[in-house]
């Protein structure tokens, strides 16, 4: 069963470059121990990633969700921010923090925060202007208000930025093993770096379904925090 | 120094729940970028356990007047007393935990449960929580909401007037002396509205609170008011009285138009058929109760046809008789006091 279209030796005869299930076995159980650590380096450096974008970018929403002028401002560099290309940003990111977890979280934290900015000003600005009134009214400082009431009204649509984040910075990071990120980004370069030899395509294989399958399973993860951080009297 | 004794006043007027007098003084409020005042000169003084209505049309400026009292807005000049100290000296936030707030949005916390939003101000003040669960359960029942039933609801599983039971219920749970509404029972359909006053009418007959009550439906104002504030443009007050004087004798034609019509027949809404000068009991006619108003007296000669009606006791026993021209007697002389209970 042949993948890749057939690649030619120096004499010009077509070489084996193809894939058998047979193969495939033997890779997964010499490697599964490394297979395992890559899995959890990239859950780690999307996890490290999301919870400072988080932090910043609430506080960001936070600072200007009332603010038309900082707002608008916030918005638009955080949308020409995601617009630049990932690898052109690793590339400029390693000369400054060279190479490995550094940039990668950098750059992670960098296209997570359009989404975390955006639905934080809007989860805010849609808290019912009545329950502002009310809740300054019964005498709560601003802080207070902004603690206590708009933002856990507003963590639906925050999280929602979040998972949005999650999705776009687990194929981010993937890319990011080309300043020598963590994660599983390492076995789809080696996969890709070594075409013609016995286990490239196995390399570019596991590394690139495995991604697909932590997009997946952390998107589910997220349909329960959901659950369990949105108060019952907000949720649908 | 002066914080504590902020404090000190504060805990004062919180311990007088039966309510305290307001005075405004020369108050104006101009937003920023307009030329004209919102509320110029404003002056009025209210008694301690008084239910005033501003009542208005849109845009008047009787919420703005209203607000500046707990400092949701800022006045711009002018002083605002409240149990005689200037409100413009005291901490806004502290300030406000003692005076009730409701509004016509509500504005229930959609993340919290009833009970949790009913304690929202005593756990601000530093209430235990026995004290302040024992508390909640006392205002849902006073309210009328079964505590077993409503306390751990949220207030999307509750309808628009039991949503609005809950805000009055929040409003009162620190016992505040004041209380400001604004347009509170204007979402709700017209039943569910007069049973929420006439239940709010009874409440205040117990509490006795100094209340500020804002509409624009003058016929809630005459329901509600022992003293009613006609305002109009910059919150200017073209009358300020009770519902039976203001009915009986519009100062001008401003407030002439905003009573509309029929302003006789809501006149007799106000007085008991005590009130009239009974005539010898009328063998064979209809009776109503003693307690009824006039204007009951009126329907029930018009439904039935009858020359005239008995008033009859609690025990059924005719008082006396009334008729239109008994009716008409009583409207001829103005009433002193608003005849409400």
């Amino acid at each position: 069963m042949v993948l890749l279209s057939p690649l030619k030796d120096e004499k010009g005869w077509f070489m084996d470059t193809g894939f058998n299930f047979a193969q495939l076995a033997l890779f997964l159980s010499d490697r599964w121990g490394e297979i395992i650590n890559l899995t959890v380096q990239h859950i780690s450096v999307v996890a490290i990633s999301l919870v400072i974008a988080l932090v910043v970018g609430v506080a960001i929403g936070v600072a200007v969700w009332n603010k038309p002028i900082s707002r608008a401002t916030a918005l638009a560099a955080a949308g020409i921010a995601i617009t630049i290309p990932s690898l052109a940003l690793l590339a400029l990111l390693s000369p400054l923090l060279g190479l490995g977890w550094g940039p990668t979280i950098v750059a992670l934290v960098f296209y997570s925060l359009l989404p975390i900015i955006r639905n934080t000003v809007v989860g805010l600005r849609e808290v019912p202007a009545g329950v502002l009134e009310s809740a300054r009214g019964m005498g709560m400082s601003r802080a207070r208000v902004m603690l206590t009431t708009q933002l856990p009204i507003a963590w639906p649509v925050i999280l929602t930025g979040v998972r949005v984040a999650a999705q776009l910075t687990i194929g981010i990071a993937a890319i990011a093993a080309y300043v020598a990120g963590p994660g599983l980004g390492q076995y789809i370069f080696t996969g890709l770096s070594s075409i013609g030899s016995r286990n490239a395509i196995n390399y570019a294989l596991v590394g690139t379904v495995l991604v697909i399958v932590l997009a997946l399973l952390v998107d589910g993860a997220f349909v329960f925090i959901t659950r369990f951080t949105t108060s019952r009297g907000l949720r649908g | 120094m002066a914080e504590i004794t902020n404090t000190g006043f504060l805990t004062a007027i919180s311990e007088q729940s039966a309510g305290v007098s307001i005075e405004l003084d020369n108050v104006t409020k101009v937003y920023p970028g307009q030329s004209a005042p919102a509320v110029e000169n404003f002056s009025m003084s209210i008694e301690p356990g008084e239910f005033v209505v501003f009542v208005g049309p849109s845009g008047c400026g009787k919420t703005t007047t209203m607000k500046m009292i707990n400092r949701i807005i800022e006045p711009t000049s002018g002083s605002i007393r409240i149990d005689g100290k200037d409100v413009l000296s005291l901490d806004p936030n502290a300030l406000r935990r003692h005076i009730g707030y409701v509004i016509q949005q509500i504005g229930l916390f959609p993340h919290r449960t009833i009970a949790e939003n009913i304690g929202t101000v005593p756990r601000m003040l530093g209430w235990s929580k026995s004290k302040v669960a024992e508390r909640v359960d006392e205002l849902l029942r006073t309210v009328q909401l079964d505590p077993a039933d409503f306390a751990k609801r949220y207030p999307k599983q509750l309808s628009g007037g039991q949503q609005q039971r809950a805000g009055v219920a929040r409003a009162l749970a620190a016992n505040p002396p004041v209380m400001l509404m604004d347009e509170p029972f204007g979402a709700t359909d017209p039943i569910t509205r007069e049973k929420l006053q006439a239940e709010f009418l009874r409440l205040q007959a117990e509490l006795g609170k100094t209340i500020i009550f804002v509409t624009h439906d003058f016929d809630e104002a005459i329901r509600l008011g022992d003293r009613i504030a006609v305002m109009s443009e910059r919150s200017k007050i073209e009358q300020f009285d009770t519902p039976a004087n203001i009915l009986a004798a519009p100062a001008n034609d401003y407030v002439a138009s905003f009573i509309g019509q029929g302003a006789a027949i809501k006149r007799l809404t106000l007085i008991p058929v005590t009130a009239a000068r009974l005539l010898p009991v009328a063998e064979g006619s209809p009776g109503i109760p003693a307690d009824g108003s006039l204007r009951d007296a009126l329907d029930l000669i018009v439904l039935t046809g009858s020359r005239a009606i008995n008033v009859v006791d609690a025990d059924g026993r005719p008082m006396g008789s009334l008729d239109h021209a008994t009716i008409s007697a009583v409207l001829g002389t103005p009433s002193k006091r608003g005849g409400r209970g």
